[in-house]
């Protein structure tokens, strides 16, 4: 499989009133072409910062080193040194994004189609209205709404959450990109309607060979819908490895613990993980789950752990691996 | 097993739409909850699962008549709620609190924890010696993991968490027989909210508590429910022994529920 996306000591640092904050920090990841690769992590692990640096979206202000490379239908380009000029060629064309609301990425007083119609435009300007107008539909329709000619000329809040979400997908995948980053794209949906997103994410990426980073703090989520799964805590990836082999045999005590910590339909197993996420301004200086984990040592806080192999390709940041 | 609530019929309905620029002028109306009826055992916790308007809120908040029914009864220890006023119904008030889901919504940015804690207690005993009334605060913030150095601090300095734990607080320091806990840890994340749950139930042991748990989150319900209702379109389509109605479900739409929850893979 060709690779998609490759990421090699990705760091984003922002500027706060207590110093700089590394909400990415080294990350490195690859993203094959038609591959799903599941981000967990909970609130202030830095997964949607990542998903910003990606996308060029960050904060003004932030600094970034290490690289991001883009295979797009021309030539392998470099995320990380694109310029605005630039971007507006790569977003949405190569690379796209889902949010986790979809009626606060919405324009709430444009119809649906006319929006959709928008994002095509960006990088066809001239094409004819009636194409315009088509392509629109079409992408409705890849996006599984029913009556696309009816919902294209609908406002956002004549549709459902889920539709909502349809439209968001629709529009993302419009200009045909090839890479699409979904940031909790069911998190605000009921169950029933989040199984429908998730079996559509999952149809198109094998249809369209899209490589798929789906950002979740959901571990059931994963499971339904990533290959492969990258964890993150206080910025870092602590562990990586194939879905399956990860939630079955997790080997960092964090994502143990977050396994433990998940409620299932099993009732009683629930052990929670002490204490709260560091604060990025005040990370210890070893491994940044170390205060909370009940398995260290006193060689945790002297250094971050190197990721160590589990078998071919799964492996954990942490000393007792 | 004493019953605590007693619900009969209870039903609600709002205008629809019915807004400054709608044109809909016909009066037609929604029915959010549609004749409900249970009871909560003493001690019990009784889970009100459904999907987003359903109807859960709705019925959550007409229990403690945050929201006035149309029609229906609702009886605590034997007494009919929605028949009393004035200092009656307040005294019967400070037997049921709420705990809400969003802890950075629910608590007043501009009061100390201290003072949010507290509030109750200046409005139930106002008598209160101030002395008694710090020590009952301290204790409470004690109790649900938070040093009473919280008291002087406002509610943005804490985690979503920390936040949850103070609206707890806030909750509980009136002793109150019954909790209405609508999605308590829905905001939460996942090591933290597993937190906030076995905190609950820690509570509802040691303080005899009784609680009517409302959540979309079937896997939530699980960990804490004595018997679960499923709720849709503002009716109970299924109520039972929690084992039962998540194991054994007689209903359609519970199946289509619980089909739909992802699941993790087995260790």
């Amino acid at each position: 499989m060709s690779v998609l996306l490759e990421v090699r000591g990705l760091t984003v640092e922002l500027p706060t009133p207590a110093g700089w904050a590394r909400p990415v920090n080294e990350v490195s990841l690859r993203i094959a072409a038609g591959e799903s690769l599941g981000l967990v992590g909970e609130s202030g692990s830095g997964k949607t910062m990542l998903s910003l640096a990606l996308m060029g979206l960050l904060p003004p202000g932030a600094r970034v080193s290490g690289e991001a490379s883009l295979a797009t239908k021309a030539a392998t380009k470099k995320l990380t040194e694109l310029t605005e000029r630039e971007w507006r060629d790569v977003r949405g064309a190569e690379i796209a994004m889902v949010f986790q609301e979809p009626m606060t990425s919405l324009n709430p007083v444009m119809r649906i189609g006319a929006q959709i119609e928008e994002a095509i435009r960006a990088h066809q300007p001239k094409l004819p209205a009636s194409e315009g107008k088509r392509g629109a539909i079409d992408a409705l329709r890849r996006a599984a709404v029913p009556e696309p000619e009816v919902r294209a000329e609908q406002f956002p809040h004549q549709l459902s959450g889920g539709l909502r979400q349809r439209a968001m997908i629709a529009m993302a995948l419009a200009a045909g990109p090839r890479l699409l980053i979904a940031d909790e794209p069911t998190t605000a949906l009921d169950v029933t309607v989040q199984k429908q997103i998730l079996d559509l994410l999952d149809g198109l990426r094998r249809e369209l060979q899209l490589g798929l980073l789906f950002i979740t703090h959901d571990l059931g989520v994963v499971a339904q819908v990533a290959e492969r799964v990258a964890v993150m805590y206080a910025g870092r990836i602590i562990e990586e490895g194939p879905t399956q082999e990860v939630l079955a045999r997790p080997r960092h005590p964090y994502t143990q613990g977050l396994l433990k910590a998940s409620p299932t339909l099993k009732r009683g197993a629930l052990t929670p993980i002490p204490g709260t996420v560091p604060q990025l301004t005040a990370l210890p200086p070893g491994c940044a789950f170390e205060p909370r984990c009940e398995l260290r040592r006193a060689e945790c806080s002297a250094a971050v752990p190197a990721f160590r192999l589990i078998g071919s390709d799964h492996a954990a940041r942490c000393i007792l691996v | 097993m004493e019953t605590l609530l007693t619900v009969r019929e209870l039903r609600k309905t709002y205008r629809r739409g019915g807004g400054v620029f709608s044109q809909e002028s016909d009066g037609a109306r929604f029915t959010a909850v549609d004749g409900v009826s249970f009871e909560v055992a003493r001690g019990e916790t009784f889970a009100v699962v459904g999907e987003s308007g359903c109807g859960k809120t709705t019925l959550a908040r007409m229990l403690l008549r945050l929201i006035e029914p149309d029609s229906g009864e609702v009886q605590f220890e034997g007494r009919d709620l929605l028949a009393l006023r004035g200092n009656a119904l307040r005294a019967e008030r400070r037997q049921m609190q709420m705990v809400f889901q969003d802890p950075y919504a629910s608590l007043n940015p501009r009061m100390r924890v201290g003072e949010i804690v507290a509030e109750p207690l200046a409005i139930h005993e106002s008598g209160l010696p101030s002395a008694a009334r710090l020590e009952r605060t301290s204790a409470i913030l004690r109790r649900v993991g938070l040093g009473e150095d919280a008291m002087p601090r406002y509610p943005h300095e804490f985690s979503g968490g920390q936040r949850q734990r103070i609206g707890i607080a806030r909750a509980l320091i009136l002793q109150p027989k019954l909790i209405v806990a609508d999605e308590p840890v829905s905001a939460l994340d996942v090591s933290v909210g597993a937190q906030v749950l076995l905190l609950l139930q820690e509570l509802q042991r040691e303080f005899a508590l009784t609680y009517v748990f409302i959540s979309h989150s079937l896997p939530v319900v699980a960990q804490v429910a004595t018997r679960i209702a499923v709720m849709r379109a503002g009716q109970f389509v299924e109520v039972g022994l929690a084992e039962q109605v998540l194991h054994r479900p007689n209903n359609n739409y519970t199946r289509e529920l619980l089909s739909a929850v992802p699941e993790l893979p087995a260790a």
